[in-house]
């Protein structure tokens, strides 16, 4: 059984996964440890989970013990894993609030650009995400400090 | 902007990716790969020295093949030998590197973590974020040993850039979560508390999820952040739509921002100062008055943005369930939402009623919406919506809509989704019997369930109706004719024909008076139904068989001939073969009254909590999955609230009844070995009675957080042993104790004063303990035994740390025991001339302790002899010349030694003043002695 819990009891974000309605992984964030087997189980039950619903159905789903708060964007299911009482529009606007990013600074994001620039991906999580929670929530200054850092050398 | 192209930067990354991309098949891929792997090593074994670019490019295929799911066995080093590197894209790889291939190579922690270091003091802010996200992601035990000390002074340098800042706060929280031990805030709290001041945005975003974990941790040392967090977030509420820039998203000022800091006061009771609470009134009521104001923006996320706020400050009203006034408020915006347009709205709003329905002030204003939630019940296309307007149907359930609430899930559950029906069929049968006026109805309705959805009704809900029929005689005619009626039926449940051949066995002869369900017509029917059964059920229908030839003698020739026929009395199965022999042989040579004894009316069940109430409780509650797993407590205030009525739900734990053989002490495990930490007093808790002697203790480190204490009140129970320990709006704690000798037991109870379940209810003593049951209803209280062994004369009480959930918010608490000395003292009875003997005996200056005090009570003769025989000692007349003087004697048992101790206290009415003199054998008693007794009088 796997236990989704931590200690001390303090809500955080479980792991926010990017998947494509084949179920190809385009982003695994964790945070929270796992060993690799529970990774994949826990890939395959979200694809699972996600992908038989419409648009005419929550953008929540009950998950283990937790609840997917995810949003579906042409074919990529973007879905973040949080307790069972976290605020769910926050969530889900946080999700919206990150693609935007995504789309603002790979101009027009596609799922390409999420294959080619994987490490990029993960920076722009971790200005935004870190630890399991919402780190900076402002889109000037995220893309401001990518561009800065794309700046570099 | 410049667009990212494609892999810029690494062009041979790219052609790899769009290689792997291309490959037709598994196999090819596999190929492609493994001719990648051997590329690389050959690099990294090579002569030539790779340079920096080359390295980084070769460690994030490395990368890359990984994240398809490939082993990466080699490259490590590489990765490492990155962080060096002065350029940010190498490093950036090489700490990327790490932080997703760290899970399976922990050694590689030690490796980097003076990469880190080096970082960490660069005094450039790219690199000492790329650091500390290291951290964060990785956050292992060897790294909070590394950096825990040093965050805190990033976190809180003057000269720290904003965006460190922000990296730094998370950065100490996922610390705190992997080794809370490591991370001391102390000399930094108030500091970090001040963040929330802070005038970036981003920083306040980011301090604000350390602070509310710190703060649930210690609550005192962190409840300055309230005041704090009210006026941040007056700001944000009151700040026009614009004013906030960077930081409002689609027309709404800092939505993430404004939920966290609600959530903050979440932790917290309402505030205390009537300006700070006042000012958050104001913002509550500012928050649903802009969920009244026409839209900004037609965008969901305008709407989504502000709602999230909007539900998150509902959830702060329910928490404080203390502003009727907002509370309806609340509900009547919910009950808007139901009717919206989106599913979203429609689901949240249910299920945030769910909790308020269990509020005394909101409860009628959401049964009015009854006829929405029912239709919603009927028409939402998402099963998850549904199963939302069922939990809000029955959380809304009391005795007034029980009946078409009753009817209308009854009536869903032909149609429900087979996912939910059990849980359906469970609430349907603790709502029938909780609300049951007419037991007739209840009958029906079981009925009903087992007709409609027989295969979900388990076996807990018809050993229910019958635990009820049975033990209620108004209602047996009934039930015996309605299950006559219900069998009827040319297919129906075996549930039913269980239920039925149970009652008639018993109840039968009450209706055998109509032609119509004469003896012979029930055994007929009962018996048509035989040969569908399985084997439990026909075991059963025998037993009711031979309860029938008791019933009525005239069926007695019917029936032994079924019992005879070969189909029985040689049945394949043991258990219906020794049913119909020994059925038949009892029936044949029993002689009627003895036939009547054996086969006599059930007696009454004893009464206990609803089997199906536990049922509920396991499939839904945190009650099912061990105590470290508590978290995940459902819907809290949602499940399984309105226990009010049903106050007894946890007496069925069985614990020893504190009245019968309270010093039972010999059921108590062999008590023994002290803990390091346990000072003089060995304690050991145990939750109920019945836990196996040999179930190991749970040794639980200290855990003093002296910030929440209430020490006081111990004081209270230094002469008496009985009585409420603690009390709050939420908790009662009684006490019940006991001593003989050196040895005690103590009772506590820990009382639920609400209508919502605590879940994750634990206790934690500072010795050793076991836990206690771990969810206690509303209105219901559970039991805590504790056995008590004084090892040794001992001056500070054990503490008591006490957390649950209620609402969803955790409540934290440490209580001293009122565990003190002077209760292991045994009277000693003496005459004068002995007592002032032993009194110059004890002479020493050391084992004399004197304190002379204000009078804080009226100087009432017979209450200070209470209270002196509270104390434990014998109190002794006749013997100080004045007869205004009290003087006790006894001697105090540990398991060490004895210490006898004589007491004389010295009341000066005029004055309104004591003296207090103690004098023993050992210098400490006498001291603590006189310090516990110049607070009692």
């Amino acid at each position: 059984v796997l236990s989704l819990t931590v200690q001390p009891r303090c809500k955080i974000i479980r792991f926010i996964l990017i998947q494509n309605r084949a179920g190809k992984t385009r982003l695994a964030k964790w945070y929270m440890q796992f060993d690799d087997d529970e990774k994949q189980k826990l890939i395959e039950e979200v694809h699972a989970v996600v992908t038989v619903r419409d648009a005419k159905h929550t953008n929540f789903v009950e998950f283990r013990n937790f609840k997917i708060i995810y949003r579906r964007y042409a074919g990529l299911y973007f879905c973040i894993c949080v307790d069972v009482t976290d605020n769910n529009l926050a969530y889900l606007e946080a999700i919206h609030n990150f693609v935007e990013v995504l789309n603002e600074y790979f101009h027009n994001v596609c799922e390409l650009d999420l294959v080619f620039n994987f490490y990029k991906v993960y920076t722009v999580v971790d200005e935004m995400f870190l630890a399991g929670e919402i780190r900076e929530t402002s889109q000037t200054k995220v893309l401001k400090q990518l561009l800065m850092l794309q700046s570099l050398e | 902007m410049p667009a990212v192209s494609k892999g810029d930067g690494m062009r041979g990354l790219a052609v790899f990716i769009s290689d792997i991309r291309n490959c037709k098949s598994k196999e090819a891929e596999i190929k492609r790969i493994n001719k990648e792997l051997a590329n690389i090593r050959s690099k990294f074994k090579g002569d030539k020295a790779l340079d920096g670019y080359s390295k980084k490019k070769y460690v994030c295929k490395l990368l890359f093949i990984f994240l398809l799911g490939h082993d990466i066995d080699f490259g490590h080093m590489e990765a490492v030998n990155l962080l060096s590197s002065n350029k940010y894209t190498e490093k950036q790889i090489g700490y990327l590197f790490i932080s997703v291939l760290v899970n399976s190579n922990s050694e590689l922690i030690r490796l980097i973590n003076n990469a880190i270091k080096n970082d960490l003091s660069s005094r450039n802010p790219t690199f000492m974020c790329l650091a500390l996200h290291c951290i964060a992601n990785v956050g292992s035990r060897e790294m909070a040993e590394a950096f825990a000390g040093e965050i805190p002074r990033i976190l809180v340098a003057g000269d720290t850039m904003d965006s460190v800042k922000q990296s730094a706060a998370l950065c100490l929280l996922r610390l705190y979560k992997t080794s809370p031990d490591l991370v001391l805030m102390g000399e930094w709290t108030s500091r970090v508390v001040h963040l929330l001041n802070d005038q970036h945005m981003g920083v306040v975003t980011a301090a604000i999820s350390l602070i509310t974990c710190l703060s649930q941790k210690n609550p005192d040392e962190f409840k300055t952040c309230v005041s704090l967090a009210v006026s941040r977030l007056s700001r944000i509420v009151s700040s026009a739509s614009t004013d906030l820039q960077d930081y409002t998203y689609y027309f709404v000022p800092a939505p993430w921002l404004s939920c966290k800091l609600l959530r903050l006061l979440q932790c917290y009771p309402p505030p205390e100062d009537g300006a700070v609470k006042g000012r958050l009134v104001e913002c509550l009521e500012t928050i649903l008055n802009k969920a009244q104001e026409p839209p900004k923006s037609k965008k969901v996320q305008h709407s989504n943005a502000k709602n999230a706020i909007l539900f998150e400050a509902i959830s702060l009203i329910i928490h404080y369930d203390s502003e009727p006034n907002l509370l309806v408020r609340a509900c009547n915006q919910l009950g808007q939402f139901l009717q919206h347009r989106e599913t979203n709205l429609r689901y949240l709003a249910l299920e945030s009623m769910c909790t308020l329905a269990s509020s005394e002030f909101s409860h009628e204003a959401v049964k009015t919406h009854i006829e929405t939630v029912i239709n919603a019940l009927k028409t939402e296309r998402d099963v998850s919506v549904r199963q939302r307007a069922a939990d809000l149907l029955y959380a809304m359930c009391d005795r007034s809509n029980a009946k078409q609430i009753v009817a209308e899930m009854l009536s869903y559950l032909e149609t429900a989704d087979y996912s939910i029906r059990e849980e359906m069929v469970l609430k349907v049968a603790i709502l029938a019997e909780k609300y049951a006026v007419d037991y007739s109805w209840y009958v029906d309705t079981i009925l009903n369930l087992i007709r409609i959805a027989g295969d979900y009704v388990s076996e807990e809900v018809w050993y229910r109706v019958i635990q009820i029929v049975i033990n209620r005689d108004d209602v047996q005619g009934y039930a015996a004719k309605t299950v006559f009626e219900a069998l009827q039926a040319p297919a129906c449940h075996e549930n039913m024909v269980k239920v039925g051949g149970y009652i008639l066995g018993e109840f039968g002869n009450l209706i055998a008076g109509d032609p119509r369900s004469s003896p012979l017509v029930q055994f007929n029917l009962l018996h048509s139904k035989f040969h569908l059964c399985s084997v439990p059920t026909r075991a059963l229908l025998l037993s009711a068989y031979i309860k029938f030839i008791n019933l009525f003698p005239e069926t007695k020739s019917t029936i032994q001939e079924v019992l005879r026929s070969d189909s029985q009395i040689r049945n394949s199965d043991v258990e219906l073969q020794q049913r119909a022999v020994e059925y038949l042989k009892l029936s044949s040579i029993a002689s009627t009254d003895v036939l009547a004894t054996v086969l006599e009316e059930m007696p009454p069940f004893p009464e206990r909590e609803s089997s199906i109430l536990a049922k509920l409780k396991k499939k839904k509650g945190p009650g099912a999955v061990s105590v470290n797993e508590l978290e995940e407590g459902k819907r809290e205030g949602g499940e399984l609230n309105g226990g009010g009525e049903r106050g007894g739900d946890s007496s069925a734990i069985s614990t020893p009844s504190p009245s019968a053989d309270l010093l039972g002490l010999r059921a108590g495990p062999p008590v023994t070995a002290a803990a390091p930490s346990a000072g003089s007093l060995l304690v050991d808790v145990f939750s109920e009675a019945g836990v196996n002697d040999d179930v190991p203790f749970l040794a639980v480190p200290a855990c003093l957080s002296a910030s929440h204490t209430l020490l006081s009140l111990a004081l209270r129970f230094v002469c008496k042993n009985n009585g409420v320990l603690f009390e709050n709006q939420l908790l009662q704690i009684g006490i019940k104790s006991e001593y003989r000798q050196n040895l005690g037991r103590m009772y506590l109870f820990y009382g639920n004063k609400t209508s919502v379940q605590f879940v994750t209810f634990t206790t934690t003593l500072n010795v050793q303990a076991k836990p206690v049951e771990p969810l206690i209803e509303g209105g219901a209280q559970v039991q805590q035994v504790i056995n008590i062994e004084c090892l040794t004369d001992f001056s500070d009480a054990p503490l008591l740390n006490i957390k649950f959930r209620y609402g969803g918010a955790l409540q934290n608490l440490t209580l001293k025991l009122p565990v003190t000395i002077n209760k292991f003292f045994q009277p000693t009875e003496m005459a004068s001339h002995d007592f002032f003997q032993r009194w110059k005996q004890l002479s020493l200056p050391q084992q004399e302790a004197q304190k002379i005090f204000k009078a804080n009570h009226a100087m009432d003769t017979e209450v200070l002899k209470a209270k002196l025989l509270g104390l434990g000692m014998a109190l002794l007349e006749n013997v100080d010349p004045n007869p205004e003087n009290f003087v006790c004697a006894g001697v105090i048992q540990t398991k060490a030694q004895q210490v006898g101790s004589l007491l004389r206290l010295e009341p000066n009415a005029q004055a309104q003043m004591y003296r207090l003199t103690v004098r023993s054998s050992k210098d400490t008693v006498s001291k603590r002695l006189c310090e516990l007794l110049a607070e009692q009088f």
